[in-house]
């Protein structure tokens, strides 16, 4: 036996050098190769379980707090799966877990960022690397729902919500002020940040401006309820609800962009005109 | 539609476009004809060139007493900016004061103590010199009306001073005050507070938001009192290595002062999901400045010169978090005498 392997040891190789060293080189790399794809995936864990976190959690409301509540059954959980994995398991994984590089896991994200995301348009985004800007709801009020209470049933606290009739406008209008309009501009009508667009708050419902308070979505601060609390929650849904029909005080609105459009329309057009009219109606006739 | 009805359409067009012009010109002729000719003068009137104009004692006393009484006004602006600067009403009062005083006492002097006179000149050779002569004389006699000139020149001097200085007084507030740029109420262990003086604990500053401090027992309006605080995960934070003790648990304050114009900053981008969005930073509103709290302050967009000054921070035994040291820099708007720091 040991001959044996003596004699295939140190027999003449039938192919050249060449070609055994070329094989050789192949070899080792599919080995280095194998091997270090296996490190990766030791690194990440076992494929396809492994969570990829977000930076920010949604603030679970503090007890005594006003909470949405969330239709659920095991119907609607079913219905919910169905559409999560249509619709959105490409990026999110199928456990909920999420995409390296892609998207952030859902597990324990609780219903409030669900249903902002999926209400206000922003989710589900045909290409993980746009940002997230409202747009028509994909999904019907029924359909926000399931996934709501899908993805729920995964864990996380329930969607924030706010009671525009409990707040107090002046309070609402503070607050906005302080926290609010250095992005989103004093009537809530959007405008721009470095890297991101801020969106205009003219299609907001209530619960929608809790959530987004308590979640800070996309690049937006979050804010916990000792920063702004229930009854400042409120008046800030209130305060937001009136800017979708300010008082005006007559006159041309300009959108209520405030007092730099409005000196602008004075001095470019009334001004242009009063000179126009004035060079009409002072003009020499002898 | 028929090449047909096109060109009807065309000339429809053209024919009432064509008609709004006629409009036009005539709405313009007919304001042209409305327009009368000056009446003639009625006959037996004086003629404004011929009148005399007497030395009006009265009406130079009043002119003059106007004009002291303006100087007064626009050194009373000057007062009432430098003892009284936060009425408001106060200095718009009395340089209003100033400036009609000032008005009804050139309506006084222009009807009553300077002679009027209406003269009208064929134009011909500018350089004949018994016309200069005239014109030289028809100038000096326009001063011989006033009887004390000197006086009235005094009152127009003085008041004259008196809205020069009122005007030139708010010049000071150009300027900023060197003690809030050089010196902030910062020191080596003050406490953060909140906006009602309740001091920040460490663990009541989150990631994924921002605070607004202010130091402890000490004017909250002073011009480097305020800061910007945030705490940033691991991964953003890429201090200078002289700094790396200055943010402990990844808390970090800032002057909360532009230091390109001296806005507040107010904005603060923090990602949720990193891999897709861009990273934590504040931006001032006023002019988008953009800088890396992560990393120093450092500017990555808009006007700003130079990077956000940032103050060393220390957590104490019972959590509370205090300023480690004074800001190594000048905080606000950068000008020609900022010190720059070592960073």
């Amino acid at each position: 036996m040991r001959r044996l392997a003596g004699r295939w040891l140190h027999r003449r190789a039938r192919t050249p050098a060449g070609v055994r060293l070329a094989a050789a080189i192949l070899c080792a790399g599919f080995a280095v190769t194998l091997l270090s794809a296996q490190a990766t995936q030791g690194a990440a864990g076992p494929a396809g379980t492994e969570r990829v976190l977000a930076n920010k959690q949604a603030i679970a409301p503090a007890p005594g707090e006003m909470t949405a509540p969330i239709p659920s059954s095991p119907a609607l959980i079913a219905q919910g799966q169905r559409l999560y994995a249509n619709g959105c398991s490409s990026c999110h994984g199928l456990a909920l877990q999420g995409r390296r590089r892609v998207a952030p896991a859902l597990i324990g994200v609780g219903a409030g960022p669900v249903d902002f995301y999926l209400s206000t348009g922003r989710m589900p985004l045909s290409n993980p690397r746009d940002a997230p800007l409202r747009s028509p709801a994909k999904y019907s009020r029924t359909q926000i729902d399931a996934l709501v209470s899908y993805v729920s049933s995964f864990g996380g606290p329930p969607a924030p919500d706010a009671d525009p009739s409990k707040g107090d406008l002046a309070l609402g209008l503070h607050l906005f002020t302080l926290n609010c309009a250095g992005c989103h501009q004093m009537v809530a009508r959007g405008g721009l940040t470095v890297g991101a667009v801020v969106p205009s708050l003219l299609e907001a419902d209530s619960r929608q401006v809790a959530e987004a308070v308590r979640m800070g979505p996309y690049v937006m601060p979050h804010f916990n309820s000792k920063q702004i609390d229930q009854h400042g929650l409120d008046s800030l849904a209130r305060y937001v609800l009136w800017t979708h029909h300010p008082d005006n005080a007559g006159g041309w609105g300009i959108y209520n962009l405030g007092p730099i459009p409005e000196g602008m329309a004075a001095w470019f057009l009334l001004a242009l005109s009063l000179v126009l009219f004035a060079r009409l109606i002072g003009e020499r006739t002898t | 539609m028929s090449p047909d009805h096109t060109r009807r359409g065309r000339l429809r067009a053209i024919s009432s476009a064509a008609g709004g012009l006629l409009a036009l010109g005539a709405l313009r002729e007919a304001l042209k004809r409305h327009r009368t000719p000056p009446p003639p003068p009625p006959e037996g009137s004086e003629d404004v060139s011929e009148r005399e104009v007497p030395a009006n004692r009265r009406a130079e006393t009043v002119v003059a007493l106007l004009l002291v009484l303006a100087a007064f006004c626009g050194f009373g602006f000057t007062a009432a900016y430098v003892a009284a600067w936060h009425h408001n009403w106060l200095l718009g009062l009395t340089i209003g004061t100033c400036l009609a005083l000032l008005a009804v006492a050139f309506v006084i002097a222009g009807k009553l103590v300077v002679p009027q006179e209406i003269a009208a000149e064929d134009r011909g050779l500018l350089l004949k010199e018994e016309e200069a002569e005239e014109v030289a004389d028809i100038v000096e006699e326009g001063g011989e009306g006033i009887s004390r000139r000197k006086l009235l020149t005094g009152a127009a001097g003085l008041a004259g001073a008196g809205l020069l200085t009122a005007a030139a007084t708010p010049l000071a507030s150009l300027g900023p005050n060197l003690d809030g740029i050089h010196s902030t109420p910062w020191r080596r262990g003050v406490r953060l507070v909140d906006d009602e003086g309740v001091p920040y604990r460490a663990e009541d500053i989150e990631a994924g938001t921002f605070y607004t401090a202010l130091p402890e027992h000490a004017d909250p309006d002073a011009f480097g009192a305020g800061l910007i605080v945030v705490r940033l995960a691991a991964r953003y934070l890429d201090l200078p290595a002289a700094r790396r003790s200055w943010a402990p648990e990844g808390i970090l304050a800032y002057s909360k002062i532009c230091p390109h114009a001296g806005c507040a900053i107010s904005l603060y981008r923090y990602p949720t999901y990193q891999a897709t969005s861009v990273g934590p930073a504040f931006t001032c509103p006023c002019h988008y400045s953009t800088f890396l709290p992560g990393e120093g302050g450092r500017v990555v967009f808009g006007p700003a010169g130079r990077a956000l000054p940032q103050l060393p921070l220390m957590i104490d035994g019972e959590g509370h978090v205090r300023a480690a040291g004074e800001f190594r820099e000048d905080i606000g708007p950068s000008w020609w005498s900022v010190h720059r720091g070592d960073s």
